[in-house]
């Protein structure tokens, strides 16, 4: 029988540096760790001694990719310590901005990482020109991503660390030149979405393990920052909760073997959000991607990029209603409460990341200064949940590969290896956020 | 014209630089795969050769003996080192760890010595000789490409 040892270092095409240990003893795989390959750069010891308004751009340093949802929580977190309500036009800028990084970032999520595996190719630039199908993918890849671009740098200022949102408002207002161009730039990616979202119907990649899934699930529209956290299973946590679901559920597990949920691993994500809400998608989108929607609600991982490429859909037609129906003038920031600054408090703050539900929580001790705060990522949620799942492939492959060869065969570990980051990618860690989160190979190192 | 030989390396950062880049790509992708042989960029592929660079980036600040290592070895290897953002550039904010009070390098020097890091954390130059350098947290796509240009025009002359 098979015993063997399997290791994947310096995982490709996926944010951040991460690594894979498999123990396979008698042809049954006894261990796997999904471990982060960066070093800590402590950033909620760094958030000590800081007043509260560095908080979210200091918190969005923690990540590239995801700074502006690290952006949005923070500020979520530091004026629920603050006691600030946001006006209602803030809120759609939120929203819009939103939308926005979920356009961005699952572009480069889909068709940069995801798309070569379909095609067979090693890199989305390694596509054909001559051929005409790859020639409109790879025009339709970065024509998307650079809407998505467009519509974060307008709203927020830059699509990497934000720079006009901001603890009670924003610091500029997007003007209708802008708008305009924005409404035309994402009316024109729209059929190259549709064609995005019919080549991750049809991909050839399925892995089905029955899980658990949870996403903040708002009331009324599909989005990423208000709403109820909802599971699988039915349960539900009002924003009132929030804090106690952190600190009793979410953040005494991570210091044990990874986030659990009742004991069990769950998953967070565009394939959760999708499950639970998926009624709640805007109109065009239910009805532009209606075939695609009836596989939902799924436990198949690799459904998780088709409904990254629903909820580019979806953040498309939402932008294009918002930017159509609302002008936006300029308003100060709304202030705390009197003194409420020079108080202790503790503020949560939960929103929808593009890789699922993020908190942060922020302790203010007076004088508006931070004395400390804890950020819950979504990669580290996924992890336990990212390990059973490979452990089973893997499981599924060396069971395939004992029933087709004879003992002796040799097993191809490049398959296994290639399988293994293929599923990996369809969960869309990131590494970077991961990195001060992931503990299991930390303990295991002691 | 052989293409110019690319490496991209991300050591301890955020990798916003190289989400920058990618932006950049939405652009400016035609010339560059005319232009460009990215030779070892993970972020875009999965089949990376680390033999030798006309333009090295090296995003990040330096957190480890084993990555001052690689990064020198990078530096052998390269015609031209860039230093790319801000952590690469000044160390910071990866290095926040070196203006840590007394009572908070209590809470982290476990962990510091666990993984084996660096006392303190260091910027590319602390290492290596730094041929250019793009600042900025994350970098300005426009100073970027100016500093590309400049270099592609010193590398071939004739483009």
């Amino acid at each position: 029988m098979h015993t063997f040892d399997l290791s994947l270092e310096h995982m490709t095409k996926m944010e951040g540096n991460a690594n894979l240990s498999l123990k396979i003893v008698d042809g049954k795989v006894t261990d796997v760790k999904f471990s982060v390959k960066e070093y800590k750069r402590f950033f909620t010891e760094a958030m000590k001694g800081k007043n509260i308004v560095a908080i979210p751009q200091h918190l969005a340093r923690i990540c590239g990719t995801c700074s502006n949802s690290h952006i949005m929580c923070s500020i979520e977190a530091c004026e629920n310590a603050l006691g600030i309500t946001p006006t209602t036009q803030t809120k759609i800028l939120r929203a819009l901005m939103m939308h926005g990084l979920m356009i961005r970032d699952h572009a480069l999520h889909l068709y940069l990482f995801s798309m070569p595996d379909i095609f067979g190719k090693d890199a989305f630039l390694d596509f054909d020109e001559n051929d005409p199908a790859q020639h409109q993918i790879l025009h339709d890849g970065f024509d998307v991503k650079s809407a998505g671009n467009f519509l974060a740098t307008l709203i927020a200022g830059r699509s990497v660390h934000a720079t006009l949102p901001t603890i009670g408002g924003f610091l500029k207002f997007p003007d209708q030149t802008g708008m305009d161009e924005a409404i035309q730039k994402l009316q024109n990616i729209r059929p190259a979405v549709l064609r995005l979202i019919e080549i991750f119907k049809n991909a050839p990649f399925h892995f089905d393990r029955k899980t658990k899934y949870m996403a903040l699930v708002p009331d009324d529209t599909f989005g990423y920052i208000n709403g109820n956290i909802v599971t699988s299973s039915g349960e539900k946590y009002g924003e009132k909760d929030f804090r106690t679901h952190l600190e009793s559920t979410v953040l005494p597990y991570s210091q044990a073997v990874g986030y659990t949920y009742k004991d069990e691993g769950y998953m967070v994500g565009a394939l959760p959000r999708v499950n639970l809400a998926k009624d709640k998608l805007h109109p065009k989108t239910k009805e532009s991607a209606a075939e695609a929607l009836s596989l939902f609600p799924s436990t198949d991982i690799f459904y998780n990029n088709l409904a990254q490429a629903i909820e580019i859909l979806h953040s498309v037609d939402e932008s294009i209603d918002i930017l159509s129906k609302n002008k936006f003038v300029p308003e100060p920031l709304v202030k705390p409460l009197s003194d409420s600054a020079a108080v202790s408090a503790v503020g949560v703050g939960v929103i929808e990341a593009p890789r699922g539900t993020l908190y942060h929580k922020v302790i203010l001790g007076g004088d508006a200064k931070v004395v400390g705060g804890e950020v819950v990522v979504p990669t580290g949620q996924n992890q336990i949940n990212i390990e059973r799942d490979i452990g089973v492939l893997v499981q599924k492959l060396i069971d395939e590969s004992n029933s087709t060869a004879s003992d002796a065969a040799p097993l191809d570990k490049a398959k296994i290896g290639f399988e293994i980051e293929k599923l990996i990618r369809a969960y869309d860690p990131c590494m970077s956020c991961a990195a001060h989160f992931l503990k299991v190979e930390w303990e295991e190192n002691l | 014209m052989d293409k110019i030989k690319i490496g991209w390396f991300s050591y301890s950062c955020c990798e916003d630089n190289t989400v920058v880049m990618t932006e950049v790509l939405n652009d400016h992708w035609q010339e560059w795969k005319k232009l460009f042989d990215f030779r070892h960029v993970r972020v875009l592929k999965s089949k990376n050769i680390f033999d030798e660079f006309d333009i090295a980036f090296i995003e990040g600040a330096v957190a480890s003996p084993e990555q001052e290592e690689e990064i020198k070895d990078i530096r052998n290897r390269s015609k031209k080192l860039v230093a790319i953002g801000s952590c690469a550039v000044v160390g910071l904010p990866a290095g926040q760890r070196n203006t840590f009070t007394p009572e908070q390098n209590q809470h982290i020097n476990f962990l510091v010595a666990r993984f084996g890091a660096l006392p303190q954390v260091k910027k590319v130059s602390d290492i290596v000789k730094v041929d250019v350098e793009v600042p900025g947290c994350p970098m300005s796509p426009e100073v970027f490409l100016e500093k590309v240009n400049a270099l592609v025009a010193e590398l071939r002359p004739a483009v």
